[in-house]
């Protein structure tokens, strides 16, 4: 069987998943986070694109579920699960998160982006999966793009170019 | 999902002479700025989801300079001005005099004369929306980046995202009228935060539900 290969893209705040052996890939990260998962058995991978840290601030109770870290994770899971992917092998990789704005004595909204890298991190961590590499925070935006066959997630900012983690 | 904004087409009318009279303004203190006509054009109030903001913006991923500032007060909510990188520093030429300023090479120079542009234009546009409104509206000190428009703009969607899969976006295009072969074009971005809707209808007499 000939398996045509797919490039997933996902907008703010979504998700998607792929099979190998395709990419998924999610454009102009600045504050927001995107989060890959993936299984190297089943060279299943997801990505959301998160925007905000937990549900729990949500002050309408319809929203797209790759808006918040712990829905967003939750739903990206359920459906690698559906296709046969094994909770125990699925590892992260992370990138996103910056400051795009400073300016002195600012509020909390200009830090959503490192508030973001945490809520990610710990909802990682509350389902045992280990980030086993990032590229976040600072204040560059970037693209990012997972690749199925190599397990590597490209990303690109403007003015480093490209970088493999 | 819907949008969960229940405007009429004279919610929208209010929203863009909102528009109107802040960039307005704004052109003025512009036009005298870079001793230029700048022309206006008539501003677009979109009701639109996240992704389609950043279609709307120029993509993305398109890299633009931008200054955000965030309103505080009567009237919260972001404003950015969003300028091509080489049109950005053509203007900041045109302020200094100096034709030779880049702001897209981290000169620390200009980027803060482009940063005190945005400044002055912000400053005047939030003037006339206070004016307008006799809200007390506050801007916070401006900052600058230089990057994809997607990364930059949902700074202002912090707020908005938290009620809803959708922003109204409030933008208005200039230009300078008399270069032909040059032309800049800027795009100021305003993006009122959920519950200022309701005290912009309010401080102008207009029922929210229509």
């Amino acid at each position: 069987m000939v398996k045509i290969s797919q490039s997933v893209k996902v907008g703010i705040a979504g998700l998607d998943i792929v099979e190998h052996p395709g990419t998924i890939t999610t454009i102009g990260l600045g504050s927001c986070v995107g989060v890959v998962l993936y299984d190297q058995q089943t060279r299943l991978a997801g990505l959301v694109h998160v925007m905000l840290p937990h549900s729990d601030i949500s002050k309408s109770s319809e929203f797209k579920l790759g808006k918040y870290a712990d829905t967003g994770i939750d739903a990206v899971l359920e459906l690698m699960k559906s296709r046969g992917a094994n909770m125990h092998r699925i590892k992260a990789k992370i990138a996103g998160g910056a400051q795009m704005f400073s300016r002195q004595g600012s509020g909390d909204t200009l830090r959503i982006g490192p508030r973001n890298v945490e809520a990610v991190k710990e909802e990682l961590a509350r389902r045992n999966i280990a980030v086993v590499a990032e590229d976040t925070g600072g204040n560059k935006g970037r693209t990012i793009e997972f690749d199925t066959e190599t397990f590597l997630l490209k990303v690109r900012t403007v003015q480093l170019g490209e970088r493999m983690i | 999902m819907e949008h969960p904004f229940d405007y009429t087409a004279m919610h929208k009318d209010v929203l863009k002479e909102i528009g109107n009279i802040g960039a307005g303004n704004a052109a003025t203190s512009l036009s005298k700025i870079v001793n230029q006509t700048i022309q206006m054009e008539t501003p677009v109030v979109h009701i639109v989801s996240f992704d389609e903001m950043m279609e709307k913006a120029g993509g993305k991923e398109e890299v633009q300079a931008a200054i955000h500032v965030e309103m505080l007060g009567g009237l919260k909510g972001s404003m950015f001005f969003v300028i091509d990188p080489a049109e950005a520093s053509e203007l900041v030429g045109m302020m200094t005099g100096d034709p030779s300023l880049s702001v897209n090479e981290g000169d620390p120079f200009a980027t803060s004369a482009f940063l005190e542009l945005g400044n002055i234009l912000t400053g005047s546009y939030i003037r006339a929306l206070s004016d307008f409104t006799q809200l007390d509206i506050h801007q916070s000190v401006p900052s600058v980046a230089i990057d994809m428009v997607g990364a930059m703009l949902t700074q202002g969607l912090i707020e908005i995202s938290q009620i809803s899969d959708y922003a109204i976006m409030i933008e208005t295009v200039f230009s300078d009228a008399e270069s032909k072969t040059n032309q800049l074009q800027g795009h100021f971005i305003l993006l009122p935060d959920p519950e200022a809707f309701q005290h912009i209808f309010k401080a102008l007499g207009v029922s929210e539900h229509g």
